[in-house]
């Protein structure tokens, strides 16, 4: 029943600032907040609560595995459709990250945001609504629709409450091309479910979206291959991987500050929950096929991602191409498929989320106070702020990778974890953290060292603002120092993922030597 | 009862299957009379809007309210007329779409000098033509039905006469529909040539034994019929007429044009490939998907570029009949179902849409507000209405939440159990290039307006009956989008058996 709510708060909490706001600005802000507040302390309670040694995955092939939480209502009986959600260790740390983001979505936005408050955390509170129906939904339609809902309140909150870029594109331009990437990606998965769905009405009889009952479709190898593709797709706009990523800077650079926080902290890790989730478990003999490529996909984002990054004037720009270099990471580390890996995979999407929206944050405050997020245009910011500086050196350390922070540790354990299943793959990936280092310490060198523009002193970070980002210092040194509760609480669903990757390799091996010695006489 | 057997030689459960179409008939009589006897503009459309209730209830006890009565279906009343389930819903649908155009035209009709009532002698009228149309399992009734449906819409098309758009596009209507007509006609002559009859199951059931020179007649006869329907369907390239007689057309009577009668029409075609095996002519069914790609195609480009509401709505719903061959072509159980599904989302949503532009215009009789520019930064003056238009818009993008939605699942799932690759991908791509227009209007609505707008919604729109209407179909817009098992029960007890 708290699965329910989980999802059910956000949304009422949503519709609630909206018709708030004609008794005062502030109120949608502090009903967002303790909304926000709500979804993360059942999240927390779940945590506290729940015995995350099982996942359904978890005795894969033997049945009995289960979920550490669950619900289901009938929903379309007529075409197999259930409202079931599921929980377990890998979708309650996606649903703690998003509710933690979300607080930080609304406290940053409290002065940005001036104009039609209500509807604009009415749209905000939607959008993480339905990331977190994605995170929970165990049936493959009730997943979709979640997937295709959060877009259009993401669609306003970019295309209302953006920024026109001087010489850019207009925010409605960007807003559209995220739009229309994800949801055309969004179809052709949804193409992709029909098929799994035909596939296996085909083999037993029964029609249904329900996971559990998908997991173990008999199909053939070239079937599986189309149908993890379709799947793949969606999936690769989202995070992004190359070639499909060219919505992501877009978005960033035209999106509010809550916006990019929200786009680059939770809405990128539905891709990377979802290829956990989906991909890889209902397909594993294709994804093990495909595995090449989608590693190759993952390094060329890196060094790609890296190389961008480096030549951007835009902060925001910047710190986006910065996020398609660390989600290369987690796309190698999620086709390497072992467990060290898939581990590192899920700090990885954490501590991304935690960096990269303190980053964004960090954005957004300059913009504030400098009316430019122009690198040209900065330059000895040190002198003229005190607490900015260093906490933005903070964050873009952890960037970099930097020992004892978060995302050193999610990296260190990708590349620990492919090293074994695909060296050289792992070493082209490992030049990213060199390129991070770059392009991080001349983001610092060319914002806050040098010259001063002027010599005026600007307004600093008030209480709201530094708590904002110390909030996501602390976590992001506790991730870094102590990863082991995150570990343990993921361990069962990452073993499972592993387990079936396995299997999927195992019996393309042993395909392979069948097709061999027959083909021998 | 007897005397009724003995004088019209139809028994009272035929004549019962019968009431809503003899009711409506009755309607029209009295509104004629209540024309002649006094001109009153409320009186009027409150007889037609009751008639239209009267006919509507039998099917609404029928289908909802099972265990109290039910109509004594399937029966045959004469060799013209089928009355089954399938029939049933299809008559109420184009009753409920009839009642909104009436509801909607009230609204609009109030500010217009000339004569109003007769709009709504010719509204009835065409949906008797669109029940009859639905009902018919033969060419002659089909073919008397189809041009009481098209006939009155001349009229309603160009009823503002002295506006030259509206004139323009009545007579636009009238010549292109008689042209579609006479292709009908020519076809139904050459399938009669070598099946010699005009009963749809007779004509299946002899086409199967057709070979030779005769079979290649019987697919003219079909391809022409086939374009004739096109016309009526605006599928591309029969679609010319269509931008022009949604522009010109008085808002409330493009919404009808828009939904009943393409309902009546799509309906009947459905029955034709079932009853009369249309689908075994492999030919026939290429043709089919040459339309429907080419629909999808052509009316998704040509609305990317349109600042006309009006126009938009018209090359979108090119693309809508194109996603809906889609289900035609599949055939089956389940691809009647999802035509019946998405028919029902589309009339809910097209309905929703043109409403608002309707309450928009209604207190200006010179010009309808159709300029997406009209529309800028309504939210921040009529935030009800424009939610009404988001949510309309999103789902004729087929957002899910929304009733588009549930249609668009249904087709693509239709399409994907008979591996209907090509035209999957065509839906795929219409929607993604579909996406771009539908948003580029709904933005419009919520961006900032610098001046003051020549156009809006009086302020107590939503009390009147078009702008109750306006909230019930948003209200089922979301309802269908959420929870739709109900209405797919509906519609798969109207199936075709």
């Amino acid at each position: 029943m708290i699965l329910i709510w989980l999802f059910m708060v956000p949304f009422i909490g949503g519709l609630l600032c909206w018709q708030i706001e004609r008794f005062g600005l502030t109120l949608p802000r502090w009903i967002a907040l303790g909304t926000m507040f709500i979804v993360l302390m059942l999240a927390l309670l779940l945590w506290h609560t729940g015995d995350y040694s099982q996942t359904l995955l978890g005795n894969h092939g033997a049945g009995g595995g289960h979920w550490v939480e669950e619900f289901s209502v009938p929903w379309i009986p007529r075409l197999g459709i259930s409202f079931s959600f599921g929980l377990d260790g890998l979708s309650l740390l996606m649903v703690v990250l998003t509710g933690l983001l979300g607080l930080m979505a609304v406290a940053c936005s409290w002065k940005e945001i001036a104009r039609n408050v209500g509807f604009f955390h009415l749209n905000l509170m939607w959008n993480l609504g339905g990331v977190i129906g994605v995170f929970l939904a165990t049936d493959l339609f009730l997943y979709f629709f979640f997937w295709e809902m959060m877009l259009v309140p993401m669609f306003f909150l970019i295309a209302l409450w953006g920024h026109n870029i001087p010489g850019g594109k207009s925010r409605v331009f960007s807003a559209t091309k995220f739009f229309i990437f994800t949801q055309a990606s969004g179809l052709i998965m949804l193409v992709s479910i029909l098929s799994l769905v035909f596939v296996h009405y085909r083999a037993t009889g029964t029609l249904t979206f329900a996971y559990d009952a998908l997991l173990n479709t008999p199909m053939g190898a070239a079937t599986e291959y189309w149908l993890m593709l379709g799947f793949f797709i969606a999936f690769a706009v989202k995070l992004p991987v190359v070639p499909f990523h060219s919505w992501l800077p877009d978005a960033h650079s035209q999106a509010p500050t809550a916006g990019s926080v929200d786009l680059a902290g939770v809405l990128l890790k539905t891709a990377a929950y979802s290829l956990l989730r989906f991909a890889v478990p209902l397909f594993p003999h294709a994804s093990f096929a495909f595995a090449p490529v989608a590693m190759w996909l993952g390094v060329i984002g890196i060094i790609y991602g890296a190389l961008l990054a480096f030549s951007q004037n835009d902060v925001k720009r910047m710190v986006a191409y910065t996020s398609i270099s660390h989600m290369g990471f987690v796309l190698v580390g999620i086709y390497a498929g072992s467990e060290q890996a898939l581990q590192g995979v899920v700090i990885q999407m954490l501590a991304h989320g935690l960096s990269a929206g303190a980053l964004f944050i960090l954005c957004g405050e300059i913009q504030e106070r400098l009316h430019t997020r122009d690198l040209r245009e900065m330059g000895g910011l040190w002198a003229r702020f005190s607490y900015l500086p260093p906490i933005a050196l903070f964050f873009a350390a952890a960037s970099l990778g930097l020992p004892g922070l978060g995302n050193f540790v999610g990296e260190f354990l990708i590349l620990l974890g492919s090293y074994k299943v695909a060296p050289v793959v792992t070493i082209f990936a490992a030049t990213g953290l060199i390129l991070a280092a770059v392009y991080s310490l001349m983001l610092v060198q060319r914002a806050f060292l040098g010259k001063p523009k002027s010599d005026e002193k600007l307004r600093d970070l008030n209480a709201r603002e530094v708590v904002t980002v110390v909030t996501l210092m602390v976590l992001l040194v506790g991730l870094g120092l102590y990863p082991q509760p995150v570990l343990d609480i993921s361990h069962a669903s990452m073993a499972a993922v592993q387990e079936i990757y396995q299997s999927g390799a195992t019996a393309t091996a042993s395909a392979a030597t069948l097709t061999t010695t027959a083909g021998a006489p | 009862m007897s005397f009724l057997y003995v004088h019209g030689g139809l028994t009272p459960d035929q004549w019962l299957t019968m009431l809503p179409i003899l009711i409506l008939s009755l309607t029209i009589v009295v509104v004629t009379s209540a024309i002649a006897l006094k001109r009153h503009h409320w009186w009027n459309a409150t007889i037609s809007v009751v008639g239209l209730n009267l006919a509507l209830l039998p099917l609404f006890v029928h289908f909802w309210l099972p265990g109290v009565w039910t109509l004594p279906v399937p029966q045959t009343v004469t060799p013209l007329f089928g009355i089954d389930n399938y029939a049933c819903f299809y008559m109420a649908m184009i009753l409920v779409t009839s009642l909104a155009t009436a509801t909607l035209s009230h609204a609009y009709m109030e500010g217009y000098t000339g004569n109003r009532e007769e709009v709504y002698l010719l509204l009835l009228l065409s949906t008797l033509g669109g029940l009859t149309v639905v009902c018919s399992r033969h060419f002659a009734s089909f073919f008397i039905g189809l041009e009481l449906l098209s006939v009155p819409l001349y009229g309603m098309a160009g009823y503002l006469v002295k506006e030259r758009r509206s004139l323009e596009a009545g007579t636009k209507y009238l010549v292109l529909s008689a042209v579609a007509s006479a292709f009908i006609l020519f076809g139904m002559a050459l399938i009669y040539s070598q099946t010699g009859t005009l009963a749809f199951a007779a004509i299946g059931a002899r086409s199967a034994e057709l070979a030779g020179s005769a079979r290649t007649v019987m697919m003219l006869g079909s391809a022409m019929l086939l374009v004739g329907i096109g016309f009526k369907l605006s599928l591309s390239p029969f679609h010319l007429w269509t931008p022009d007689v949604y522009e010109g057309a008085p808002a409330p009577v493009t919404s009808y044009l828009a939904t009943a009668s393409k309902t009546a029409v799509f309906a009947l075609l459905v029955r034709y490939f079932v009853e009369a095996r249309a689908y075994e002519m492999p030919t026939l069914v290429d043709v089919l998907t040459g339309l429907a790609i080419l629909s999808i195609v052509v009316g998704n480009v040509l609305a990317l570029r349109q600042d006309n509401l009006k126009r938009l709505l018209a090359y979108s719903s090119i693309a809508h009949f194109g996603y809906l061959l889609v289900a035609l072509i599949a055939a089956g159980p389940l691809a009647v179902e999802a035509v019946g599904v998405y028919l029902l989302t589309y009339v809910v949503t097209t309905l929703a849409a043109f409403g608002v532009v309707t309450l928009m215009s209604s207190p200006y009789s010179d010009h309808d507000a159709e300029d997406l520019f009209d529309y800028r930064g309504l939210f921040w003056r009529r935030p009800y209405l424009t939610a009404i238009l988001t949510v309309a818009l999103l789902s004729l993008a087929g957002v899910p939440l929304t009733a588009g939605f549930i249609g668009k699942f249904y087709v693509m799932t239709v399409g994907a159990d008979k591996h209907l690759w090509l035209l999957l991908g065509a839906v795929v791509l219409g929607s993604a290039v579909g996406l771009y227009y539908y948003l580029r209007a709904m933005v419009q609505l919520y961006l900032r307006q610098r001046w003051v707008q020549k156009y809006s919604a009086p302020l107590n729109w939503a009390q009147g009956t078009g702008g109750g209407m306006l909230i019930l179909l948003m209200l089922a817009m979301l309802l269908l989008g959420i929870f739709p098992t109900p209405f797919i029960n509906l519609v798969q007890a109207a199936g075709l058996h």
